[in-house]
C-alpha cells in the first residue's frame, strides 16, 4: 500500500481515528506521519488513549473550555500529564475514562475495601444505589452467585443504619 | 526518635534476611487522597502546604502509628531524602520534592508514608521475605485508623481516587523484592518476566519503574487495581513469588549439575575483586555481591557473615556512602570509597571463607 500523502514510499505507518463518531483511517509512510506530527516511536500516550485522538464530540465545546466544574482541569491539561486534577474529575472525565479502565484493570467496578469512616453517611446511600444496580445487572445475566453476594452486601449495608448510629461502633 | 537517627539505622526488615534465600522484602502501599482537597500536582504549593499540615496534624495522632517520625521535605537535607529512597522508604520522584511535601515514619513497624506525592498520600509497609499478608494487614491498619478522621475521596464504583487512572479502585501495589542469580547464570530471565508480564504482574529492577535490574534483584508487583479485592491480588501474587522461587531454586540445582565450572568460576571471581579491588561502580558491587550471596546460599563459602553482604546492599549506595564520610563525594571518589568499605567489610571474611574451604579439599 502507497503513502497517502505522498504516493510515493510504501505506508507504514497506519492510524485510525474517531471523529464524530466516524471511524476514519490513514495510511502514511514514516517520515509523511513524522512530519503530521506523529511521533512514531512512541504513537500513543496513557492520555490520548483514554481520551481518543479525535476532537471532543460536537456540543462539547464549551464544557471542553470550563474543563472539570470543581479543579478546572481541562481534556488537555489531562493528556499533557496523564493525571487528573481531584477527585471530582472522575464524575466529569467517567464516560471517557470507562472503556480505557475496563481494558486496563478487571472489569471497572471497585470490589475491595471501603471506607467507613468519616464521609461514609453520605457515600453509604450512593453506594447502596450502586450495589442494586449491579445486583439487577447480575440478575439479568442470570450470575446468581453475584446476584446473592450482592445482596448479602446490600443487607449488610442497610443494617449498618442502625449501628452505625453510634460513631465507635466499629 | 528522630530523623537523623532513623537515618544512621537501617532497620530490621531491611537488613533482615530472615526465610529462605531467594525472597527479599514484601511491601504493600496504598494511594489515598483526601475528598475535600485538589491532587497535589494540580492543586500549587500552598495548597500541598495546607493539606501536608493537616494531615501531618492526624497522622500523628493515629495509634497504629505511634512514635511516628514526621517531617516536612524541606526539613531533610536532599542527600538525606536520596538515602531514605535508597532505603525504599521514599519513592525517587518524592525524595526530589521540597516544600508542602513530606514524611512520616515508623521503621519499628516498617511503616512510611509519603504525602503529597502524586497523591496526598502513599503509605507503605515494609516487611522482610515474603511478608505480603503481614504488610497488608499492618498498612490496611493505618488506613482504617485514618479513615475514621479525614474524609477520603472514594467512589462506589470506581474506588478510591487516584490521580493517575492506574491506581484507581484499591489503590494498592503490592510487591515483592526477589533476588534470582540462578535464571539469570541459566539465560531463563526473559522467558519469565515475559510470562509473568502475561499474567497482569509487572518486573522492574531494583529501583522500580524504569530501573534495569541490577545484582540480579528484581520485584514482582500487580498492576491492576481495579476489579480485584485486596486480598486476592496478594493472594495472586503470592503464588506468582512462590513459583518464581521454585523455578530459581531449581535452577541453582542445574547450576550445581550441568555448570558447576561456571558457577564456582563466577563466585570465585566476585569474592576475589570485592576483597581486592579498589575502583567499584554502584552496578558492579551490586552485581558481585549478588554472586557471593549466591555462593553462600549455596554452600561454596560459608554463609556465617550474610548478614554483612545483607547490609553491603544498602552501605555502597551513593547517598549511604556520602553519609558516612560525611561530605558529598563526586562520582569517581564514591567508587573508591565504595571498594574500601567492601574491602574493610567483606576482605577478612573472604580470606576466612577461601582458606576454610581449602582444607576441606585437602
Amino acid at each position: 500500500m502507497k503513502c497517502e500523502r505522498c504516493h510515493s514510499n510504501e505506508a507504514n505507518v497506519h492510524l485510525t481515528q474517531v471523529v464524530d463518531g466516524e471511524v476514519h483511517k490513514l495510511h502514511l509512510c514514516e517520515s509523511c506521519a513524522r512530519e503530521s506530527g506523529v511521533d512514531v516511536q512512541n504513537p500513543m500516550t496513557i492520555a490520548d488513549l483514554f481520551l481518543g485522538l479525535g476532537q471532543a464530540p460536537a456540543g462539547q465545546a464549551d464544557r471542553e473550555r470550563e474543563g472539570c466544574p470543581r479543579c478546572h482541569l481541562q481534556r488537555a491539561d489531562f493528556k499533557k500529564t496523564g493525571r487528573l486534577g481531584c477527585p471530582d474529575c472522575y464524575t466529569y472525565f467517567g464516560d471517557e475514562l470507562a472503556p480505557l479502565l475496563r481494558a486496563m484493570h478487571h472489569g471497572d467496578r471497585h470490589v475491595g475495601k471501603r471506607p467507613v469512616g468519616a464521609a461514609a453517611e453520605e457515600r453509604r446511600v450512593e453506594t447502596l444505589a450502586e450495589l442494586r444496580r449491579q445486583l439487577e445487572e447480575a440478575v439479568a445475566a442470570e450470575n446468581y452467585e453475584l446476584a446473592a453476594k450482592l445482596r448479602d452486601d446490600i443487607r449488610a449495608l442497610s443494617g449498618e443504619n442502625e449501628i452505625s448510629s453510634s460513631p465507635s461502633a466499629s | 526518635m528522630n530523623i537523623q537517627e532513623i537515618l544512621d539505622h537501617p532497620h530490621a526488615w531491611t537488613v533482615e534476611d530472615s526465610q529462605g534465600t531467594v525472597v527479599v522484602s514484601s511491601r504493600v502501599r496504598l494511594a489515598r487522597n483526601l475528598a475535600d482537597a485538589v491532587f497535589p500536582d494540580w492543586g500549587g504549593e500552598e495548597e500541598r502546604v495546607r493539606v501536608w499540615q493537616r494531615l501531618r496534624q492526624v497522622l500523628e495522632t493515629l495509634p497504629a502509628i505511634q512514635g511516628a517520625v514526621s517531617a516536612g521535605n524541606e526539613e531533610v537535607a536532599e542527600r538525606d531524602r536520596q538515602l531514605l529512597f535508597e532505603r525504599h522508604l521514599l519513592s525517587r520522584e518524592h525524595a526530589k520534592r521540597g516544600r508542602g511535601s513530606g514524611i512520616v515514619l515508623q521503621p519499628r513497624e516498617g511503616l512510611a508514608i509519603m504525602v503529597n506525592e502524586e497523591d496526598h498520600l502513599r503509605m507503605q509497609a515494609l516487611r522482610p521475605g515474603l511478608g505480603l499478608v503481614e504488610a497488608w494487614r499492618a498498612v490496611d491498619v493505618v488506613d482504617s485508623q485514618l479513615d475514621a478522621k479525614v474524609p477520603l475521596a472514594f467512589s462506589p464504583r470506581w474506588g478510591y481516587l487516584t490521580a493517575c487512572p492506574t491506581n484507581v479502585g484499591t489503590g494498592m501495589r503490592a510487591s515483592v523484592m526477589l533476588h534470582l542469580p540462578g535464571l539469570a547464570l541459566m539465560e531463563e530471565i526473559g522467558p519469565l518476566v515475559k510470562g509473568v508480564a502475561k499474567i497482569g504482574l509487572a518486573v522492574r529492577g531494583l529501583w522500580g519503574e524504569g530501573t534495569e535490574a541490577q545484582g540480579n534483584l528484581f520485584q514482582i508487583s500487580n498492576q491492576v487495581t481495579l476489579g480485584d479485592r485486596e486480598e486476592d491480588i496478594i493472594h495472586n501474587l503470592e503464588q506468582v513469588v512462590r513459583e518464581i522461587v521454585s523455578h530459581e531454586e531449581n535452577a541453582r540445582a542445574r547450576l550445581w549439575r550441568d555448570r558447576r565450572v561456571v558457577l564456582f568460576d563466577q563466585v570465585g571471581r566476585a569474592a576475589g575483586i570485592l576483597a581486592y579491588a579498589h575502583i567499584l561502580s554502584s552496578r558492579e558491587a551490586l552485581d558481585l555481591l549478588s554472586a557471593l550471596r549466591l555462593g553462600m546460599d549455596m554452600g561454596i563459602l560459608s554463609g556465617a557473615e550474610r548478614g554483612r553482604v545483607q547490609e553491603l546492599l544498602l552501605a555502597i549506595q551513593p547517598a549511604h556512602l556520602q553519609r558516612r564520610a560525611g561530605r558529598t563525594l563526586q562520582p569517581p571518589e564514591r567508587d573508591q570509597a565504595r571498594a574500601e568499605l567492601v574491602r574493610e567489610t567483606l576482605g577478612p571474611v573472604i580470606r576466612v571463607a577461601l582458606r576454610a574451604r581449602r582444607k576441606k579439599h585437602e
